[in-house]
């Protein structure tokens, strides 16, 4: 188990609906945290990997603004774009600068703000996160998309729509407890049973919220780390993995192979296995996609997935506690922040920093991060 | 040129793939088959990344098909609002995958995971074009 990198700091932003300020205002709320808690000057940081997926917002090369705006000059700095895994994928990146030997302490800033456009306007975008000119032409979106993976999941392996309806109320009992989350309300499962269907069998309380916000997730090699930090966590592994892009390209709609493959090479990094995750974060940009998680993650076993929401599994005193804080479904989605949310949560949890859903005596946690409908899938592993 | 006028939105205006679209105007969904080794491709491909070669014939993909997954969307995305319901879904001709949606008379409760279907052209309004899917 390698223990040469760390990470020193963590931060995140309020996600909110209509946040009032700028882009650069936004990546600072993020940035401030993560600088107090690492407890470190602009001067100490070699290098910056600014992480946004385009067409939010009119910046054009935001990484330079942001660079400039966080007194990061004269470091280099440079955009990461993996869709909604971006914050991971610029994690990976972080890790291998400082893994390197080039840099020391490089800081890795999320940021989106979604509500600069009409929701529309975002399910255009997104859905042109898939294949614009063979798929986008009929009307494609992620809802639709994710939706046609639950309907597969269901097909071959007997799961249902309160299979689904069970994630999102275990989602909104965290995101309940979590200040920072954009949706805080508890709701029934009836609820999310007969609410508006968006694309069957998803409806309304099936899909995460658009929302803005920001994260920072700071990483040191071991000398720094050891110097500076009272408590690092370590990074134990990371593996990540593409799949096609396009519907026509997958062998199955039941799962997401870039995410079990990341997981693999992620476990095999590491040294341990499913077993050994003492708490995990899950791209849960969907229910469905939760689902797909705890079995793409050997949580549970291909088509057993449900079992565990079913039997409560999944909940602070399970057998594995997923998505705590209320996950991407009630935290809100802010697509190149995502991925640094989830990392934070990990940090705090491994730190037995997490408050009200800390799970006790907590070593080693999983981040899963995916982009897009499965294209890009990002696992990491963190220890303490 | 002709790309443009793929689908009810297109986001491309060119490709060496572009027969495609001609294809469907004469009446026939056709997908690519690389001379070299074989493979046939939909949607079609101008290039194998195979072979390294992009010398491909075109074939249509025809018969019947088997229902992969499908799910019936109820609000589109910008560009798409006078357009919704509609159900989109993945079939699978005989190990070649085909994407698309079903006709708009056909009815959600009608669709089953399995099912056969069959895949033939669509005329849009303005001189567009796209194919559908019908059950077989």
């Amino acid at each position: 188990m390698p223990k040469d990198v760390a990470v020193i700091g963590v931060g995140q932003s309020y996600f909110v609906r209509g946040y009032e300020g700028s882009i650069r205002e936004l990546a600072f709320d993020a940035y401030s945290e993560a600088m107090k808690d690492a407890g470190i000057g602009p001067e100490d940081v070699d290098a910056s990997v600014v992480c946004t997926a385009p067409e939010y917002d009119k910046q054009r090369s935001p990484s330079g603004l942001i660079a400039e705006y966080l007194g990061l000059n004269p470091q280099p700095t440079f955009a990461i774009e993996t869709v909604c895994s971006a914050s991971t994928t610029g994690f990976k990146v972080a890790y291998s600068m400082i893994k390197s030997g080039l840099h020391d302490i490089v800081v890795v800033l999320g940021f989106q703000k979604m509500s600069e456009i009409t929701s529309a306007d975002s399910q255009e975008r997104m859905g042109r996160g898939a294949d614009i000119m063979w798929e986008s032409p009929f009307g494609t979106m992620m809802p639709a998309y994710y939706a046609m993976h639950a309907r597969a999941h269901f097909s071959k392996y007997g799961s249902t729509e309160k299979d689904l309806a069970l994630i999102r109320v275990k989602a909104a009992t965290y995101g309940k407890l979590n200040e920072r989350a954009v949706f805080r309300k508890e709701v029934e499962l009836d609820q999310v049973l007969n609410a508006d269907v968006i694309a069957s069998p998803l409806k309304v309380f099936d899909c995460c919220a658009n929302a803005d916000g920001s994260s920072c997730i700071i990483l040191a090699n071991a000398d720094r780390a050891k110097e500076i930090c009272k408590k690092p966590v370590w990074v134990l592994g990371i593996g990540s993995a593409t799949a096609p892009m396009t519907m026509t390209g997958r062998d199955s709609l039941a799962g997401l192979d870039a995410a079990r493959q990341a997981a693999k090479t992620a476990y095999e990094m590491a040294g341990v296995s499913p077993q050994d995750i003492d708490v995990a974060e899950v791209h849960d940009c969907f229910t469905i996609a939760e689902l797909m998680a705890y079995e793409n993650l050997g949580f549970a076993e291909p088509g057993k997935g449900m079992e565990l929401i079913q039997n409560g599994e999944t909940y602070l005193g399970g057998k594995i506690p997923v998505n705590v804080d209320g996950g991407l479904l009630s935290k809100g989605h802010p697509i190149g922040a995502t991925g640094g949310s989830q990392l934070r949560t990990i940090v705090l949890q491994l730190r037995g920093e997490a408050g009200d859903i800390q799970v006790p005596g907590a070593e080693i946690g999983l981040v899963h991060n995916v982009g897009g409908v499965g294209i890009y899938g990002n696992v990491v592993i963190l220890g303490r | 040129m002709g790309f443009e006028k793929f689908g009810v939105v297109s986001f491309t205006s060119q490709s060496r793939a572009s027969a495609f679209v001609d294809y469907l105007e004469k009446g026939e969904v056709r997908g690519t088959k690389c001379r070299s080794c074989g493979r046939v491709f939909f949607p079609p491909r101008a290039d194998c990344s195979w072979c390294m070669k992009s010398d491909v014939e075109w074939v249509e993909i025809k018969g019947e098909g088997t229902l992969v997954s499908y799910t019936k969307v109820n609000y589109g995305p910008t560009g798409f609002e006078k357009e919704v319901p509609y159900i989109l879904a993945l079939a699978d001709f005989n190990g070649t995958k085909v994407f698309g949606r079903f006709n708009k008379d056909v009815a959600e409760d009608t669709v089953k995971v399995g099912m056969a279907v069959k895949v033939s052209p669509l005329n849009l309004s303005e001189g567009r074009i796209s194919y559908e899917f019908l059950p077989a």
